[in-house]
C-alpha cells in the first residue's frame, strides 16, 4: 500500500511558490509571527555560485555556447548562458500540451526566487481605467486604483524602483528612488518621441539608485539579468525569503511538486507534494494555504484538487501581454565616442501609453515601448546580424562592425490582450507527468485586437526610428505573424480571477477563494485583465495586501 | 588612490554593502580576471586535422584580418576557439570538416591537386568573393554547400573574435565593471546630437 508521510508539526501557512507573490507572502507572514512552510519545486538558490555576474565570455571556456557548445544547435539556454537560473521552455518530466490550433508556449522556473531571480524588473502600476475599464470589454476588477494605490506604495517602498512623477494618467505616479540618466541613444529616442508627441520618460524599474533595506546601492554593471550578488535588482529570494529563513520562522522545502490541496469540512487541512528527489508523496499540514506558483501552476493545482471552482473559472481568463520588436540603425551614433553606458540592466527611458481615450485609433486598450541600444557588452552572436546582413569578409567586414557597434535601436511593443473565450487551460485527461501528476492542456488564441493593436506598434516603432534618422533594419515583420506567440512574453494571468460575484469568479478582492476560506492564490492568477504593464509590481502589491488580509483574519479566528 | 583589490575583495565589499568602489578599482578586479585562454601558436587541435586546423586558421585570417586598428581573427585565436567547440559537439565538428573538405575540393576545381591553403592568395579570395554572398547560390548552385558554410564559418570566427579582450578593444567596449554613479561623456552626447536632426 502507499505509504503517504504527513508531517507531525501543523503550520500556520504553507506557501506554494517562491516567486514575487510567495516571497512576499513569505516576508508578510513571517515578519507577523507566523510559522510557515514554503514548497519550492526546484532546488535552494546560491547567489555567489549561481549568479555569473561580472562574468565575461572569455572567462569561460565555451565563452557561453554550453558546455556541449549547444547553443549553435539552437539549443541553448533560454535568455543565454550567463543569464541568472530562472527557468525553461521544456523541462524534462514535466511536460503539458496544447490543443490542435492553438499555439502557446510555458516558461516555468524551478529555482528558489523563481522568475524574480533574472526578470526585467520593470515596475508599472496598474492605471485607474484598468481596474474599472471603461469600455467594457472585460469585467471590472473588484478593487480600485484609489484601494491599491497604498500596497503600491509598500511594494514599492520595499523593493526599490526608479522613476519620475510625470502626473500622467495612463502611469500613476509611485513612490520612486531617484532615476537614472539617460543613455545617448535613449536622449535621441526621446527628442524623437518630442516631435511626435509621444512621452518618454525615465523608466520604473526595481533596482536602487539608493541603498534601502539593507541592501547595497546599484554598482551600474547593467547585468540584472545575471542575478545581482548584492541585490541591489530586487529579487524575492534574496529581498524577502532569505530574510525570512533568518528569523527561523519559515521552512523552506525544496525540490517539493505541490499536488493536491487537501479538504476536510470545508477548509484545506493539509497540502500534498511529491519529493522530486525520491518521488515519494508527503503531506504537510496547515491551517492555510498561501498558492503561488505562478498563474498557470496554480490553475493546475486548483483543477486537480477539485477544489476552489465552483465557479468553473479556474483555467480560464487565460492571457498573455502581446509582443512585437523593431530594430533600427541610427548614422548619428556611428561611430560614438566610446564609454561605459552599462547603468542599470535595461532601459534608462521608456515609452508609457499615450493614446488613452483617442477615439482615431482602431483596437481598443493600450501598449507600453521598451527600449533598448548601446554599448552592451558583446557576446557569442552579437554580431551575427551584421555578418548575415553585410556579408562578405575581410576589412570591409570588420570596419562596418566597429561603426555599427552601439548605433542600433531595440522597440519592444507590450499590449494588454483582451481575455477571450478560445484562450484558457484545463487538465489533459490522457497525459501525466513523470511524478504522477496530471498536466495542463493549453487553448489559446490573439483576437483581431492584438493583431490590430500591434500593427499600430509597426507604425510607431518605424516612425521613431526614421525621425531619429534611421533605418528599420530588416523587412518590417508582418504584425499578422511577428505577434509573439502566447506565453512567450512570461505575463501569463487571470487563470483564478477575482470578483464580487462568486457565481463567476473564483476569488474575492483579498484573493482568497469565495468556496474556501483559507486558500489564497497570490500570483497573476487573481488578475481580471492583463493591462499594458508588466505583472510582477502588481503581484507582490495584491500579495502583501492578501497576506496582511490573512493574518488579521487567522488572529481573529476567522480562518 | 587606495590599494588595488582583488576580485574576490571587491564582490565581498559589494556584498557588504561597503562604500562604493572606484571606477578604477574595478577596473583592475576586471581585468585581473580577463585573460584569453586560447593563444594563437600554442594552441594543440582537439577536433581538427592539423591540415584541416591551419584551413581554419587561414579563413578566420581572411574573414577578419588585422588592420591598422587592431590585430585580427588569426592573432587572436579564433581558430582555436572553434576547434574547442567541435571537440563538444559532433554535429558542430562535422560542418566544419565537412565544409573545409568543400573547400579543398572547390579549390581543386581551380587548379588540379591543389587544396586550398595551396591553391595561392588571388584563388583563395577569387573562391571567397563567390561564396561569401548569398545570392551567388542563384548563378552557381553548385556553390550553395560552399555558401551556407561560409555564412555559418563567417559567424563563428566573428563569434571567437568579438569575445576576446582583442575584440573587445576593437570595437571599444568599456563596461562590465562597477561604477558608483551612471553618468554619460558630454562629448559623446554633443557628438551624436550634432549628427542628428533632433538638435
Amino acid at each position: 500500500m502507499l505509504q503517504i508521510i504527513r508531517s507531525p508539526q501543523v503550520f500556520d501557512v504553507v506557501v506554494i511558490g517562491s516567486g514575487a507573490g510567495g516571497g512576499t507572502a513569505v516576508k508578510v507572514l513571517t515578519d507577523r509571527g507566523f510559522n510557515v512552510a514554503l514548497l519550492e519545486a526546484g532546488p535552494m538558490l546560491h547567489p555567489e555560485k549561481d549568479f555569473k555576474e561580472h562574468v565575461a565570455p572569455y572567462d569561460v571556456d565555451h565563452r557561453g555556447a554550453g558546455a556541449h557548445a549547444e547553443l549553435y544547435m539552437g539549443r541553448g539556454r533560454p535568455f543565454g548562458y550567463f543569464q541568472a537560473p530562472n527557468g525553461y521552455w521544456e523541462i524534462p518530466g514535466e511536460p503539458y500540451t496544447v490543443a490542435e490550433g492553438s499555439q502557446w508556449q510555458w516558461f516555468r522556473s524551478r529555482i528558489l526566487g523563481g522568475r524574480t531571480n533574472h526578470y526585467g524588473r520593470i515596475s508599472l502600476r496598474f492605471a485607474d481605467y484598468d481596474f474599472q475599464p471603461e469600455d467594457g470589454l472585460s469585467d471590472p476588477w473588484p478593487v480600485t486604483y484609489a484601494e491599491m494605490s497604498p500596497w503600491y506604495d509598500k511594494a514599492e517602498g520595499f523593493m526599490g524602483v526608479t522613476g519620475t512623477k510625470e502626473g500622467l494618467r495612463t502611469a500613476p505616479d509611485g513612490n520612486f528612488l531617484p532615476p537614472i540618466p539617460p543613455r545617448v541613444h535613449e536622449t535621441l529616442i526621446q527628442r524623437a518621441c518630442g516631435k511626435l508627441n509621444i512621452p518618454c520618460v525615465p523608466s520604473r524599474m526595481a533596482m536602487l539608485t539608493k541603498p534601502l533595506n539593507g541592501r547595497a546601492a546599484c554598482h551600474y554593471c547593467g547585468q540584472c539579468g545575471r542575478g545581482c550578488r548584492t541585490a541591489s535588482a530586487f529579487t524575492s529570494s534574496q529581498a524577502m525569503i532569505f530574510p525570512a529563513m533568518e528569523t527561523g520562522k519559515v521552512t523552506v522545502i525544496n525540490g517539493a511538486m505541490a499536488r493536491q490541496l487537501i479538504a476536510k469540512d470545508g477548509k484545506v487541512s493539509a497540502v500534498s507534494y511529491i519529493e522530486k528527489s525520491t518521488r515519494t508523496e508527503k503531506q504537510i499540514r496547515c491551517r492555510a494555504v498561501v498558492v503561488a506558483a505562478s498563474c498557470c501552476e496554480s490553475a493546475r493545482l486548483l483543477l486537480n484538487s477539485k477544489i476552489a471552482n465552483s465557479s468553473g473559472q479556474v483555467g480560464r481568463n487565460l492571457t498573455d501581454s502581446t509582443g512585437y520588436a523593431m530594430t533600427g540603425y541610427i548614422p548619428a551614433l556611428s561611430g560614438l565616442p566610446r564609454h561605459n553606458a552599462d547603468g542599470i540592466g535595461g532601459m534608462h527611458l521608456y515609452i508609457p501609453w499615450w493614446l488613452y481615450g483617442d477615439k482615431g485609433k482602431d483596437f481598443p486598450r493600450g501598449y507600453h515601448i521598451e527600449l533598448g541600444g548601446g554599448f552592451d557588452m558583446p557576446q557569442l552572436g552579437t554580431f551575427a546580424g551584421q555578418c548575415a546582413r553585410h556579408e562578405g569578409y575581410g576589412k570591409a567586414l570588420k570596419q562596418k562592425i566597429r561603426e555599427e557597434y552601439g548605433a542600433f535601436v531595440h522597440f519592444s511593443g507590450r499590449g494588454e490582450m483582451i481575455p477571450n473565450r478560445n484562450s484558457w487551460c484545463e487538465i489533459d485527461p490522457e497525459k501525466v507527468d513523470a511524478y504522477g501528476i496530471p498536466v495542463l492542456r493549453f487553448h489559446f488564441k490573439w483576437s483581431d485586437h492584438e493583431i490590430r493593436q500591434v500593427k499600430h506598434m509597426e507604425d510607431t516603432f518605424a516612425s521613431i526610428i526614421e525621425t531619429m534618422g534611421g533605418q528599420v533594419v530588416g523587412a518590417k515583420p508582418d504584425p499578422t505573424r511577428a505577434i509573439s506567440t502566447g506565453g512567450t512574453i512570461i505575463h501569463e494571468a487571470g487563470t483564478a480571477k477575482m470578483g464580487k460575484d462568486p457565481a463567476t469568479s473564483v476569488l474575492n478582492s483579498y484573493c482568497q477563494s469565495h468556496d474556501v476560506k483559507n486558500l489564497f492564490v497570490t500570483d497573476a492568477a487573481p488578475f481580471v485583465s492583463q493591462p499594458d504593464k508588466n505583472v510582477t509590481l502588481s503581484i507582490v502589491a495584491f500579495s502583501w495586501r492578501a497576506s496582511e488580509y490573512l493574518a488579521e483574519e487567522m488572529r481573529k479566528g476567522n480562518v | 588612490m587606495s590599494e588595488p583589490i582583488s576580485r574576490r575583495d571587491w564582490m565581498t565589499r559589494l556584498a557588504a554593502g561597503a562604500a562604493l568602489v572606484t571606477a578604477a578599482e574595478a577596473q583592475h578586479a576586471h581585468e585581473s580576471v580577463a585573460r584569453e585562454k586560447h593563444q594563437a601558436g600554442s594552441y594543440q587541435p582537439k577536433a581538427l586535422t592539423p591540415h584541416e586546423y591551419a584551413t581554419l586558421e587561414k579563413l578566420s585570417d581572411l574573414i577578419i584580418p588585422a588592420d591598422e586598428h587592431s590585430p585580427g581573427a588569426l592573432e587572436a585565436g579564433a581558430a582555436s576557439f572553434i576547434d574547442f567547440l567541435c571537440s563538444l559537439n559532433t554535429d558542430l565538428r562535422d560542418i566544419f570538416t565537412g565544409g573545409l573538405l568543400w573547400l579543398d575540393t572547390a579549390a581543386e576545381g581551380g587548379e588540379a591537386g591543389k587544396t586550398f591553403l595551396e591553391s595561392g592568395p588571388a584563388d583563395q579570395t577569387a573562391l571567397l568573393d563567390k561564396i561569401a554572398f548569398r545570392k551567388n547560390a542563384a548563378v552557381w548552385p553548385e556553390l550553395d554547400p560552399g555558401i551556407q558554410f561560409f555564412a555559418f564559418c563567417r559567424r563563428l570566427v566573428a563569434d571567437a573574435y568579438y569575445t576576446t579582450p582583442t575584440g573587445y578593444k576593437e570595437v571599444g567596449y568599456m563596461g562590465n565593471s562597477g561604477m558608483a554613479h551612471f553618468s554619460v561623456p558630454k562629448e559623446a552626447l554633443d557628438y551624436a546630437l550634432k549628427r542628428s536632426n533632433l538638435v
